[in-house]
């Protein structure tokens, strides 16, 4: 127990701050801070395994959250009939295609000898396949794409439950990983860094610009739910019953009937999105709670142990017969796979698929910062990054301003200094998650809860 | 006849603006690998210093243009550069002072300094922001066009028109010339000799007497010039806004990767390719073939192999691929 006081006394700490923002905030705002927190949490574990287990630097995270995310609407959305026919046999088609190419590639790498003719040779297939592809594909997309334009325009997916997409938007991101493992894992550190940096972009570059796929930058809306919609909960019989009984004291001293009627209503309205909320951080607290059992044995298990020796003395690791290479993929697969699970949640608790919100900031370097901050190769440390950063970056603004109206209390709210600060308000979020990662990484390197190598 | 329109009409939409473009990329690669060749690491912070050093000539430029200053046909940026550079190179050396300096000493691996640049990327994120806001700002004045479209034409009577902008003229001369007083410097100097030694084998340099904190001063002067002059053409150019300049971080980084890391003259030309590579695979050349192919053999679709929406992706499938089969870079990255 003594073992993890500092662990205890963290975690109570950060449910204080979320306790407090629901008493003197909102319990909804409180909720929604706490479900971000979870799936923040989730991608943190995904960027620890890599980096603290293996210390691998993987700067794509943005690219497998947006697959997490296509997976979700891939699975959940109902299939668009006409689309199908419209173009449903070019896409196939280009599809069949493309696996012809990487068939023929593979062929032509296994059967002949690495010359410049078979550079140029493979050079030239892929130029030619692009180009008919291509000219293939691009009556089939004009087809899908002015299908009902305003509302699909795309192919949709499979209409299956939306939860079933936290699987397969693991697979989806381990697949990639695999393929960039596969090619980038051999660069030097920094080099890694930029290239799956690169490679995310390109990810989500196609994502946001193939609108057959996933209707692009205008969006997917309205997916299916898992938890129930509030405005069916507003009319339920039990759910109203049992916000008058919450509240009964507070009604109870409301004499008037209509009054009290208005005041009722107002309560449904907040529990049931207080509700939906709740069901949501039930469904992730049981994925973080899965995923941190698993990775918490897989540390302290042998496996973990070679990975530690592998992140720490690579030559050592080899000498003694360990794969470093194999090693590596296998975790940045799994580390991926997990990012990718927080990118289908992350969609289905927003109910809706934007691709044009993935930028590198947020998904890439704001999770690097709740990594580092929170503690590199402890997972609790990486799960209390994600918590602290994110209600950081959340709450940032009242800070910023209780700061300002702080330190420019005796000017006039109609200076010039003041009014610009308080329209800059946004910003000093990235001051505060600059200055803190800065401050951290200078007087605590190891993150607010360091690792611990338990040697028996 | 028609030949010629066809190569007016690739000068006008691919030719002059890769140019310029790769100018304003080069400028920044040659940072990159300056940064990296003597500090010895991947600085994140590229893309939102080069946007600190533009907001100091935009406010600068605002200042004269309050002042009734200006240069006539020329913009008046040209005149508020040195001053923004000044400011830049003092906040480089306030950064440096108060957050690389010290991994510095302690020798860090390259990874938590790149780390840390994360956190400095983050700062002057912030600072510009609060400072200028999000928003677009143009602060280009004087002349517009050297030569309009329609000038041209009628002055040859050709089909196509050729429209030079005088800040893409601007671009390319002002690069040329602080690329050969860069490469001079570096070649010719002693004190440019001593970086590249530095640069080599520090214990070495150290041991033959090279004062390392001058060095370093040194290459942060230099760039806070490359940083502030890449950053401000690119905004004379298109126009200034926060976000776009991290953006251009990546191109940056393909640029110095694909020209080979921690070699100047590499990060220049690979600007180019960048630049280059984006515009010629994203350009449609429908027009093009019109007037070079007969009349029967007129192409239907517009010729273009991606659509400009992967402009981005071009240049890092590029690099992805100079990375994966020839990880020195096109022109064999060595120390400086």
């Amino acid at each position: 127990m003594k073992k993890y006081l500092d662990v205890v006394l963290a975690y109570s700490i950060m449910m204080g701050l979320i306790i407090l923002v629901g008493i003197f905030q909102s319990w909804n705002m409180a909720l929604s801070i706490f479900n971000m927190c979870l799936i923040s949490a989730v991608m943190t574990m995904g960027a620890n395994i890599q980096w603290g287990y293996a210390g691998l630097i993987n700067f794509g995270i943005m690219g497998y959250t947006a697959l997490g995310g296509l997976a979700a609407i891939l699975i959940s959305v109902d299939p668009v009939q006409e689309a199908w026919r419209a173009g449903g046999l070019d896409i196939l088609m280009s599809l069949g295609l493309i696996v012809l190419m990487i068939v023929t590639i593979r062929f032509i790498l296994k059967n002949f000898n690495k010359s410049k003719f078979r550079t140029y040779g493979i050079a030239g297939i892929i130029i030619l396949g692009i180009i008919i592809i291509k000219i293939t594909t691009e009556p089939g997309i004009k087809a899908i794409e002015s299908v009902d334009p305003a509302t699909k325009g795309f192919l949709g997916g499979l209409g299956l439950p939306i939860i079933f997409s936290w699987i397969v938007g693991a697979f989806f991101a381990g697949g990639l990983a695999f393929i960039v493992g596969k090619v980038a894992l051999g660069l030097r550190a920094d080099y890694l860094a930029i290239a799956t940096l690169l490679i995310s972009e390109i990810v989500v570059a196609i994502i946001k610009h193939e609108d057959w796929l996933t209707r692009g930058v205008k969006n997917v809306i309205g997916l299916k739910r898992t938890a129930p919609y509030e405005v069916d909960l507003q009319e339920t019989e039990w759910f109203i019953n049992l916000v008058e009984k919450f509240n009964s004291g507070k009604l109870n001293l409301i004499s008037n009937i209509t009054d009290k009627q208005n005041v009722l209503n107002q309560l449904v309205v907040e529990g049931s999105s207080v509700l939906v909320k709740l069901c949501y951080s039930g469904l992730f607290l049981i994925v973080v709670i899965v995923l941190l059992i698993l990775t918490q044995k897989a540390l302290y298990s042998p496996w973990g142990r070679m990975m530690r020796a592998i992140r720490d003395n690579e030559e050592a690791a080899n000498a003694m017969g360990k794969n470093i290479i194999k090693q590596h993929l296998l975790i940045f697969v799994l580390g991926s796979a997990i990012v990718g699970i927080a990118g289908a949640m992350l969609v289905t608790q927003d109910g809706l698929f934007a691709p044009g919100s993935y930028r590198p900031m947020r998904y890439t370097f704001l999770i690097w910062v709740m990594v580092i901050v929170g503690g590199s190769g402890n997972n609790f440390g990486a799960i209390l990054g994600g918590f602290a950063v994110w209600f950081l970056w959340i709450e940032a603004a009242d800070i910023a301003l209780f700061l300002i109206n702080l330190f420019t209390a005796n000017m006039a709210d109609t200076h010039a200094l003041k009014i610009h600060l308080i329209e800059s308000i946004p910003y000093f979020r990235y001051l505060m998650m600059g200055l803190g990662l800065l401050l951290i990484m200078r007087y605590r390197p190891k993150g607010i809860l360091p690792e611990k190598i338990q040697v028996k | 006849m028609d030949f010629i329109n066809a190569i007016i009409l690739l000068l006008n939409y691919t030719i002059i603006p890769g140019l310029t473009y790769g100018s304003q990329l080069a400028l920044g690669a040659i940072f990159v690998t300056l940064i990296y060749s003597v500090l010895r690491f991947a600085n994140f912070a590229t893309g939102d210093m080069m946007a600190f050093g533009t907001m100091v000539a935009v406010l600068f430029t605002w200042l004269f243009q309050s002042w009734g200053i200006s240069l006539g046909a020329l913009p008046t940026a040209l005149l508020a550069m040195p001053f923004a550079i000044i400011f830049m190179i003092i906040y480089m050396f306030f950064i440096d002072k108060f957050v690389f300096e010290y991994y510095r000493l302690q020798k860090s691996p390259p990874v938590q300094l790149a780390m840390v640049s994360i956190g400095v990327m983050f700062v002057t994120q912030a600072i510009v922001r609060i400072i200028i806001g999000p928003d677009d700002v143009t602060f280009v004045d004087g002349k517009k066009f050297i030569i309009k479209a329609g000038e041209f034409k009628e002055l040859t009577g050709l089909n196509e028109g050729l429209a030079i902008q005088l800040t893409q003229v601007i671009t390319i001369i002002l690069t040329v010339i602080l690329v050969l007083i860069l490469f001079w410097f570096l070649n010719k100097t002693k004190t440019g000799k001593s970086m590249k030694a530095y640069s080599d084998n520090e214990d070495l340099a150290l041991l033959s007497g090279i004062d390392p904190k001058r060095i370093v001063m040194i290459t942060w002067i230099i760039a806070g010039i490359l940083a502030t002059i890449g950053g401000a053409l690119y905004g004379l150019d298109k126009s200034f806004k926060p976000f776009t300049y991290f953006n251009n971080m990546l191109p940056i980084f393909a640029a110095a990767i694909v020209g080979g890391i921690g070699n100047p003259f590499g990060a220049f030309l690979g600007g180019y390719v960048i630049a280059f590579s984006e515009i010629f695979i994203t350009y449609a050349y429908k027009k093009f073939f019109m007037y070079i192919l007969p009349t029967s053999m007129e192409p239907q679709s517009l010729i273009q192999l991606l659509s400009t929406d992967y402009k981005f992706a071009v240049s890092f499938s590029i690099l992805v691929i100079v990375l994966l089969y020839r990880p020195s870079g096109i022109f064999k990255g060595k120390v400086l």
